[in-house]
């Protein structure tokens, strides 16, 4: 297993929040539907650390981690 | 009187402080950025062009095959032929720590940082929020291993030099408790060089009394041990006692300055004079830099010097009045080099140091005829102020481009991790 760095659409808000929108899924357009859980943590499968958003994409729980700008996702 | 006593045992001797211990703190970083380096030896260490070429840190398999830090690339890879080689990145590792002190402060505003790594937390006010010293212990290890990928070991104990001993005693990711009632038992057992500021001289002249173990010191003669150390005898009874009352500082709290210095190891030995001058210069520069951004001037100008072979010495000289210019630092340096140096061997590395330090404000005798004090003074401000806006290469003196390889390096900026005294 390996981390997948991917291009992310994000919302940054005035108060400096950071919330994914889409990602860049090998060309195709992924919306998240939904972020139900943000925390600092160690991607201990990929490698790294960083802000990791649990979002639900496509129906499916994915951890999105964002370190220092770089997005990532844990690659199976 | 006895009631100030009385008082600081109230105070003191019910405190809760946790000693917080990154376990192989850069190594440990490298390996959670390569997974795939976890289970193989692998070692940080400096860039050997710049002959800064030693193991800074390294990870459990490294240290499996006797790897230890401070020593020579080659002499850890006779030892592990496997050994991953992976260089330094400050940068990184000054962002882990700072995370990790933000994972502190949710339990305490009394964080005292030992160096990057390490951190003394007292957490004496906080227990009845959180739980007891060993539960905050055991939630901030899980918390680090979930949040930053690292594994901390902690002590618990009543005082700063128990807390310390005790995250030495089991790692990694580990809680070791030392209580007041029940300390002899886990201490006194322990090799006196166990205890903080024991080092291999300390510890030679106390084996040479036979006293071998923590507890052997404790219950020497003060006396004796005054003979024997010096003032250090009688601080080191009390750590070996549990008499340490120093407080942890808080978060933001700044020690008092007692020196500025700065020192660096040359990319090749310095066989002259001129090569002597040329990174005296760029030192003197930054600690003259560094004096002015405290408003402080120092009345003492130290050198040091390590020649090739090792072998170091210290010397120091009194400047006729306080200063923060660049040149007065470097002419008084070259001076001291020059009255002490005699070329039996090149030099590998140079410190410079200005000490009895006072505030640029201070009184001073001003020089009638002499005004060009002044204009230095302003002088170096304008190339602060250049250097501040254009970066530290905008300006320099003409000397240093004769050299470029042995001048082109940035003392102020480039070491921003210095080592901490725990008598600050």
């Amino acid at each position: 297993m390996e981390k997948k760095f991917i291009k992310v659409i994000a919302e940054h808000h005035i108060d400096g929040k950071t919330r994914p929108i889409s990602i860049d899924w090998n060309g195709r357009n992924l919306e998240v539907d939904k972020i139900s859980d943000i925390r600092q943590a160690a991607s201990l499968k990929g490698g790294g650390q960083g802000t990791r958003y649990t979002c639900k994409i496509c129906g499916r729980d994915i951890y999105l981690f964002c370190d220092e700008g770089l997005w990532f996702i844990e690659k199976y | 009187m006895k009631h100030m006593f009385d008082v600081r045992e109230v105070i003191f001797m019910s405190r809760t402080i946790l000693h917080v211990d990154l376990n192989n703190f850069y190594a440990s970083v490298e390996c959670l950025y390569r997974p795939e380096l976890k289970s193989i030896p692998v070692a940080v260490c400096g860039d050997i062009e710049a002959r800064h070429g030693i193991v800074l840190a390294k990870n459990y398999p490294a240290k499996q095959f006797g790897i230890k830090t401070g020593e020579a690339i080659w002499q850890a890879k006779q030892k592990a032929s496997n050994l991953v080689v992976v260089p330094p990145d400050f940068k990184k590792y000054l962002r882990f720590s700072r995370k990790a002190r933000e994972i502190y402060a949710t339990y305490t505003d009394q964080i005292e940082p030992f160096g990057i790594d390490e951190a003394w937390l007292d957490v004496t006010g906080s227990i009845k929020m959180f739980g007891d010293g060993e539960f905050i212990a055991n939630t901030i290890r899980q918390r680090m291993k979930e949040e930053l990928g690292l594994t901390v070991s902690v002590g618990v104990s009543y005082n700063k030099i128990f807390a310390k001993l005790g995250s030495d005693m089991k790692k990694p990711d580990a809680t070791t408790t030392i209580r007041e009632e029940t300390f002899k038992e886990k201490v006194w057992p322990l090799n006196v060089r166990e205890l903080l500021y024991v080092g291999r001289s300390t510890r030679n002249k106390l084996y040479s009394r036979n006293v071998n173990t923590i507890g052997d010191l404790a219950n020497k003669d003060l006396h004796d041990l005054k003979l024997l150390l010096g003032v250090w005898g009688e601080t080191l009874w009390k750590f070996a006692n549990g008499l340490d009352y120093a407080p942890v500082r808080k978060l933001g709290e700044e020690s008092i300055v007692k020196s500025i210095g700065n020192s660096t190891t040359t990319p090749r030995d310095l066989l002259n004079l001129n090569d002597v001058k040329l990174i005296i210069y760029v030192l003197s520069e930054s600690v003259a830099a560094r004096l002015r951004a405290h408003g402080l001037k120092c009345t003492t100008v130290a050198i040091t010097i390590r020649d090739k072979e090792l072998y170091w010495f210290d010397r120091q000289g009194k400047l006729n009045e306080p200063t923060y210019t660049s040149n007065d630092i470097a002419n008084k340096t070259i001076e001291l080099f020059e009255k002490n140096y005699n070329w039996y061997k090149p030099i590998r590395s140079i410190g410079v140091r200005g000490a009895n330090l006072v505030t640029e404000t201070d009184h001073i005798q001003l020089d009638l005829f002499d005004v060009t004090k002044e204009k230095h003074e302003k002088l170096d401000k304008v190339i602060d102020m250049l250097r501040r806006r254009f970066g530290n290469e905008s300006i320099c003196r003409a000397a240093m481009l004769t050299d470029q390889a042995l001048s082109g390096f940035n003392p102020k900026d480039d070491h921003v991790i210095h080592p901490v005294s725990f008598f600050r």
